[in-house]
C-alpha cells in the first residue's frame, strides 16, 4: 500500500531538525529513561491489559482466535492548548454545517434551489433516503456524533480527510487508551497537564437525552443498537452502555406496539426513547428498508417518523458524508453559517467532472483515487506507489464508472515518534475527534490517532497494520 | 433488565455447572474403568456413561469403538459434542461476552481465564494431559467461577438469574447422575448390594466430591438407601436434590418480591420442595428409584420452561 | 363521480402468531382531483400506531395487533369524490424533490429490451408527448393478462413474457421514463370498473411521470389512458413494494394465507 516517497519531507510533530516541539518537551526525557527492557514489559502489561478488560475487536470467519487486538502504541501524541482550540473550532464549525445540510436536504433544500450543489449529487445518492423527507428530528440534529479524520501537513496544516455522520465507530479506543496510559504512566500525567477525556461518556448521554422525541415527557430511556455480539466493534457497543448506564440491546430485544417503541424485560415491557443505534440505516426497519433484515425492529421507522422515538443519527444521516458530497463542505459552511472554513478540505478532484477526470488520467502517478463509497483503505490506487501497470488498470476502471472515483493529492502526513524495535522511529498518523451534536455542541480534548505501523505506509486503517495511540491535549 | 441479559446470565451458570458434571461423569467412568473386570467388560461401562449423558450416538458416528481415549476427547475436547466440557465452556464465555458488562471484572476475568486457558490445553500433545488433571483442571474454573460470582456480583436480579441457572442445573445433573449409577450401570439386579454395587456408589459419591461428607453424616456400610436419602432428601448436602431445591426457592422469592409479581414458576417450584420436604426415602423406593428420578428430571424441566417464560423469552406482559 | 369503496383483506395463519406490525398507506390523497367525503380504516383487535404525512404528502398510519392471533383483517370503506383532471396531479403537497425519483431500484431495472422499449420517447415534439409515446409502447408491449407474473416480477421480466398486470405495465413504464431522464413513480390506488366490458383491477396501480412546467402527471399504461375520475390515489413510491398500500410483518414461524376483496363502486345521486 501506500508508502511515503523518498523525497518528500514530512512534519514531524515531535523533532524539527535538532529541537524538540513544545509540546514534547518532557517525553524526551521519559523516553531517554526507559530501557528497552522496560519499554516491552509495558508493552506487555499494556497487551494483557487490553485483553483482561476485553478491549479487541472480533474476526469471525477467518479461524483462530476471533478476539483481534489493535496494536497499541504507548508514545502518546500531543497538541498544545492553541492548537487543539483551533482544531476544535474548526470540527465544531463543520459538525454545525453538516447538521444545517442535512436539515436542508430533508426539507426545502434550499442549497440545491440556489444552485451551490448539484440536485442529483444529493437526491441520487444512495444515501439519500426519501423516507424521512419532510421529518424533522429534534433539536433539528441529524448526525448526533460526528467523527472527523484529519491530517496534517505542517505545524499549522490540517486537512479534513472525510466526515462520518452515520456511527464513527473508535471511541472506545480513545478513552482505553487514556486508561491504559494513567494506569501504566501514572508519572507522565504528574508532569503534563493533560485535558481528560472521561467525560466522553457523559457527554454522549446528556447529548442522546437531549434529542428525546416530543412524544416523551419524561426522563427518557436511552438504548444502544447493536447488530450483536458477532459485530467487529460490539466491544465497544458494550463498553459505551456501560459506561453511560444504558441498555445495549439487539433488534429481537425490541418492538413496536401502538406508538411507542418497547424493550423486552423481565418485569415487562419498557418504553424506549432514545436509540443509540449502531446498525445501517438498511437494517433498521425491515418494513421501510430492506425486508430481509433481521437485525432490526418492524414499524421503527412509523414510530421514529410519528415523533415516539429519536434514532441516533437519524436515517438518512449519510447523505452527508458521501466522499462526492464531501467536496462541497467548505460550501456548505458558506452558506448555512456564512463563515469562511477553519478546516481545509483536501482538495479534491471528481471525476465525475469530465475536466476533473481528464486531469485525474494524465496525473494517475501522483494522486491517491479512492472509490466515493469505498472505505478502509481498500479499492483505492496510491499514484506513486504502483506501478505503470496498476495505474493503467486503474485508469480503465476510472474510465469505465467515473462517477464512482475521487482523486487527492498524495498527502505529506504529519509523523509522530512511535516505538519500534530499535527505539523510536517517526510513524504516519490522522486523527479522529468525535464530536457530539444535541441541544448543545460539545467536543472532548482528544480522539483517536491512528498510526501506521510499517515504516514509510500511509494507510493507518487498523485493517491494513495500523495501530492507535493515546492523543493528549495540554492544558494551558 | 433486559430479558436476553437475564437469558444469557441464565446460562452461562447452566453451562459452567454442566460443563463441572461433564467433568465429574469422566471421573466416574475413569475410576469404575479401574475395576478389575467383573464379567461385563470396561468397555460397556464407558459405553453406559455415553448413554447416560446421552451422546452415545453422536460419539458412535465419530468415533465407533468406546475406547477410554476417544471417549476422553470427545466428552472433554470436542466441539461437536454439545456437552463436553469445551463446549460448555466455550458457550459460557460466549454468552459472557454478550453480556460482559452485568458481570464483574473478576467473574468475566474468571470465566475468560478458563476460556484461554482451555485454548491452551486444547494445543498440547493429548499424550500430555492425565484425564484427572483435566476433570480437577475443570472444577478449579467451575469453582473460581462460582466463587467470583459469589463474591463480587451485586445481589440484584441478575445474581438470581444466575442461580437460578446454577440449581436447576445442577438438580438435573445430580438426578442424571444418580439415575446413571442406578440404572445404567449396574449390569443386572442381582448386584445390588454386592461389592460392585458398592464401588460404584462410593465413586459416585467421589465424583461429587461427597464420599468424605456422606461418611460423616452416615458411617458404616455404603448402602443405596443411605446415598439416596443423602443425594435427595439431605439438605445438608450441597448437591441434594432438596439443596437445589431450596436454592431455586429462594432465587424465584427474591425476583417475586422484587418484581412485585409472583409467576407459575414460583408455585411449581414451592410444590416441589414441599414434596421433598415431605418425602422418606422408603417412598422414593416404593415409587422406584428410576421412576422418581425420571419424573422429577422432566419437572425440573417444565420449571426450567416456566422459568423461560416467565423471565427470559421477553414475552412477559 | 362520487365511487364508494369496499376493501377488505383478510390475513389468516396456519399457526398462531405472537404479533403483527403493519404500516398503512391506505388514505386517499390530498389533491385537486379528489376529495374524502367519508373514509375508515379498522383493523381487527388492532392497536392504532402512529401516524404521519411522509415526504411524498401520503398519509402513513402504523398499526400492532399483540397476539397470539390467527387472523387479522384489514378494513377500508369510505366514499371519495373525484373529477378529471386528465391525469394532473394539481394541489397536492410535497416535499421529496422529483430527482429522487430517477434512480432504478430491483423492479424498474432496464435491460437491453427495455432500453429498446425506451427508444420509443425518440422524435417526440417535448416531454410530455414522450411520456406519452412510452406509455403507449408499454401498453402495446405488455398484454394484460393477469396469473402470469407475481409479486417479484421485474418489469424486464415481464416485458420478456409480454404478458402481466397493472404492477407489470406500471414497473416498465417507470423503468422506460427514467432511462429518458423522466422522474417517474408508482402509484397505488383504487380504479371504479366502469362497466365498458374491459378487465380492470379495482385495486389497481399505474406511473406517475414528472413533466417540467406540468408537475406531476399520471399515466395508466395497463388501460392505455391517464386517471380520470373513476381512480383513486392512495400513495406512491419508487416502485410496488415502496407504494405499497400495506406493508405488514409478522412475528411466528406460521404461514400466511391471504385474501383480498375489493369493490369500488358508484354512487347513485
Amino acid at each position: 500500500m501506500g508508502e511515503a516517497s523518498a523525497l518528500t519531507t514530512y512534519f514531524n510533530e515531535m523533532y524539527q531538525s535538532d529541537t524538540v516541539r513544545l509540546p514534547y518537551a518532557r517525553l524526551e526525557d521519559w523516553t531517554r529513561s526507559m530501557p528497552a527492557e522496560l519499554r516491552q514489559m509495558k508493552q506487555a502489561e499494556a497487551e494483557s491489559l487490553f485483553r483482561r478488560i476485553g478491549i479487541t475487536f472480533a474476526v469471525y470467519g477467518e479461524g483462530g482466535d476471533p478476539d483481534r487486538l489493535i496494536p497499541f502504541d504507548m508514545f502518546p501524541r500531543v497538541f498544545t492548548n492553541a492548537e487543539w482550540t483551533r482544531l476544535e473550532r474548526g470540527i465544531k464549525q463543520r459538525a454545525r454545517a453538516l447538521n444545517a445540510f442535512l436539515l436542508d436536504v430533508y426539507g426545502r433544500g434550499e442549497i440545491v434551489r440556489a444552485g451551490r450543489i448539484p440536485a442529483r449529487l444529493v437526491y441520487q445518492n444512495d444515501a439519500y433516503e426519501k423516507a424521512v423527507a419532510g421529518i424533522v428530528p429534534p433539536k433539528g440534529v441529524y448526525s448526533h456524533i460526528v467523527g472527523i479524520d484529519l491530517v496534517r501537513t505542517g505545524p499549522d496544516e490540517f486537512f479534513v480527510l472525510e466526515d462520518n455522520c452515520r456511527t464513527p465507530s473508535g471511541v472506545s479506543y480513545m478513552l482505553e487508551n487514556r486508561e491504559i496510559m494513567m494506569r501504566m504512566f501514572p508519572e507522565l500525567f504528574r508532569e503534563n497537564r493533560i485535558e481528560p477525556v472521561d467525560r466522553y461518556p457523559d457527554l454522549l448521554r446528556r447529548t442522546l437525552a437531549s434529542v428525546a422525541p416530543p412524544k416523551c415527557n419524561s426522563e427518557p430511556t436511552i438504548v444502544i443498537l447493536t447488530p450483536g455480539h458477532f459485530n467487529s466493534a460490539y466491544y465497544e457497543h458494550s463498553f459505551l452502555a456501560d459506561l453511560m448506564g444504558v441498555e445495549l440491546v439487539e433488534g429481537q430485544d425490541l418492538f413496536v406496539e401502538g406508538e411507542f417503541v418497547w424493550m423486552r424485560t423481565t418485569e415487562g415491557p419498557r418504553k424506549v426513547d432514545v436509540i443509540y443505534r449502531r446498525i445501517d440505516d438498511a437494517y433498521i426497519d425491515p418494513l421501510c428498508f430492506r425486508p430481509d433484515s433481521m437485525l432490526g425492529v418492524p414499524g421503527l421507522m412509523d414510530v421514529y417518523r410519528s415523533g415516539g422515538v429519536s434514532i441516533c443519527s437519524a436515517p438518512g444521516a449519510g447523505v452527508a458524508d458521501d466522499k462526492a458530497v464531501y467536496t462541497f463542505v467548505p460550501e456548505m459552511i458558506r452558506f448555512y453559517l456564512g463563515e469562511e472554513p477553519i478546516l481545509q478540505n483536501v482538495p479534491t478532484w471528481q471525476c465525475a467532472k469530465a475536466d476533473d477526470c481528464k486531469y485525474v488520467l494524465e496525473n494517475l502517478g501522483e494522486l491517491v483515487v479512492k472509490e466515493v463509497h469505498g472505505s478502509g483503505g481498500y479499492g483505492m490506487l496510491v499514484g506513486p506507489k504502483s506501478t505503470a501497470e496498476q495505474i493503467a488498470g486503474f485508469a480503465d476502471r476510472i474510465k469505465a464508472d467515473p462517477g464512482n472515483y475521487i482523486a487527492q493529492p498524495t498527502l505529506a502526513l504529519s509523523t509522530v515518534p512511535t516505538f519500534v524495535e530499535q527505539g523510536i522511529a517517526p510513524r504516519h498518523v490522522d486523527l479522529r475527534p468525535y464530536c457530539l451534536v444535541g441541544e448543545r455542541i460539545e467536543l472532548v480534548p482528544g480522539g483517536l490517532t491512528r498510526v501506521a505501523l510499517k515504516e514509510g505506509s500511509l494507510v493507518v486503517n487498523s485493517s491494513q497494520g495500523g495501530g492507535v495511540k493515546d492523543t493528549w491535549v495540554l492544558a494551558e | 433488565m433486559l430479558s436476553r441479559t437475564a437469558d444469557n446470565l441464565y446460562w452461562i451458570a447452566r453451562y459452567m455447572e454442566r460443563a463441572e458434571t461433564t467433568a465429574r461423569l469422566l471421573e466416574v467412568g475413569a475410576r469404575i474403568a479401574l475395576l478389575p473386570s467383573s464379567g461385563h467388560g470396561y468397555r460397556s461401562e464407558w459405553d453406559s456413561l455415553l448413554q447416560a449423558s446421552g451422546t452415545a450416538l453422536g460419539f458412535a458416528h465419530k468415533y465407533g469403538d468406546p475406547v477410554q481415549r476417544n471417549i476422553e476427547s470427545y466428552m472433554f475436547f470436542d466441539r461437536d459434542n454439545v456437552s463436553s466440557v469445551a463446549s460448555c465452556l466455550f458457550r459460557a464465555r460466549e454468552n459472557a461476552r454478550i453480556v460482559r458488562t452485568a458481570l464483574t471484572t473478576q467473574v468475566w476475568d474468571a470465566i475468560n481465564t478458563a476460556y484461554q486457558e482451555l485454548r491452551e490445553l486444547e494445543r498440547k500433545p493429548r499424550s500430555e494431559l492425565e484425564l484427572s488433571r483435566l476433570t480437577e483442571w475443570t472444577m478449579r474454573h467451575s469453582a473460581m467461577v462460582r466463587g467470583a460470582i459469589d463474591a463480587t456480583l451485586l445481589r440484584n436480579d441478575g445474581w438470581d438469574f444466575l442461580n437460578l441457572g446454577y440449581h436447576l442445573e445442577r438438580a438435573d445433573n445430580t438426578a442424571r447422575l444418580m439415575d446413571v449409577k442406578y440404572y445404567v450401570l449396574l449390569p443386572r439386579v442381582e448386584f445390588v448390594g454386592s461389592g460392585l454395587d458398592n464401588y460404584q456408589w462410593t465413586t459416585l459419591l467421589r465424583a461429587m466430591s461427597a464420599h468424605r461428607a456422606f461418611h460423616w453424616a452416615y458411617g458404616g456400610e455404603v448402602t443405596a438407601r443411605k446415598i439416596a436419602h443423602f443425594l435427595i432428601l439431605n439438605p445438608q448436602c450441597p448437591r441434594s436434590l432438596i439443596s437445589c431445591a431450596y436454592g431455586t426457592n429462594e432465587h424465584l422469592h427474591r425476583l417475586a418480591r422484587g418484581y412485585g409479581r409472583s409467576t407459575e414458576a414460583q408455585s411449581m417450584a414451592r410444590n416441589m420442595l414441599a414434596e421433598l420436604q415431605d418425602g422418606t426415602v422408603e417412598a422414593v423406593f416404593d415409587e422406584g428409584m428410576h421412576e422418581f428420578l425420571t419424573r422429577f428430571i422432566l419437572e425440573t424441566g417444565r420449571l426450567g420452561h416456566l422459568v423461560h417464560e416467565a423471565y427470559l423469552s421477553g414475552d412477559v406482559r | 363521480m362520487i365511487l364508494s369503496v369496499d376493501h377488505r383483506t383478510v390475513y389468516r395463519y396456519t399457526l398462531p402468531v405472537r404479533g403483527i406490525v403493519q404500516s398503512h398507506r391506505l388514505t386517499p390523497s390530498i389533491f385537486d382531483g379528489q376529495k374524502v367525503l367519508d373514509w375508515s380504516v379498522e383493523v381487527s383487535d388492532g392497536q392504532k400506531g402512529g401516524g404521519f404525512r411522509d415526504g411524498a404528502g401520503d398519509w402513513v398510519q402504523a398499526w400492532t395487533v399483540t397476539g397470539p392471533v390467527s387472523e387479522v383483517i384489514v378494513s377500508v370503506r369510505g366514499k371519495v369524490e373525484t373529477i378529471d383532471l386528465t391525469g394532473l396531479l394539481r394541489g397536492h403537497k410535497e416535499t421529496i424533490p422529483r430527482e429522487a425519483y430517477l434512480n432504478a431500484t430491483a423492479p424498474t431495472e432496464v435491460d437491453a429490451a427495455l432500453a429498446e422499449l425506451a427508444a420509443a420517447a425518440e422524435g417526440a415534439t417535448d416531454r410530455l408527448d414522450a411520456a406519452h409515446r412510452l406509455c403507449a409502447a408499454v401498453s402495446e408491449a405488455i398484454n394484460y393478462e393477469p396469473g402470469v407474473t407475481a409479486a417479484h416480477t421485474t418489469a424486464a421480466e415481464a416485458l420478456a413474457l409480454g404478458e402481466g398486470v397493472c404492477q407489470d405495465h406500471a414497473h416498465a413504464l417507470i423503468a422506460i421514463a427514467r432511462r429518458n431522464d423522466l422522474p417517474a413513480r408508482y402509484v397505488s390506488g383504487y380504479l371504479h370498473a366502469s362497466g365498458d366490458g374491459e378487465p380492470h383491477e379495482a385495486a389497481h396501480a399505474w406511473a406517475e411521470v414528472w413533466i417540467e412546467g406540468l408537475g406531476w402527471i399520471g399515466f395508466d399504461p395497463a388501460n392505455g389512458c391517464c386517471p380520470d375520475e373513476r381512480y383513486i390515489r392512495l400513495g406512491s413510491g419508487l416502485d410496488a413494494q415502496d407504494a405499497a398500500p400495506i406493508r405488514g410483518i409478522s412475528r411466528g414461524s406460521a404461514a400466511e394465507i391471504l385474501d383480498v376483496t375489493v369493490a369500488v363502486q358508484a354512487v347513485q345521486q
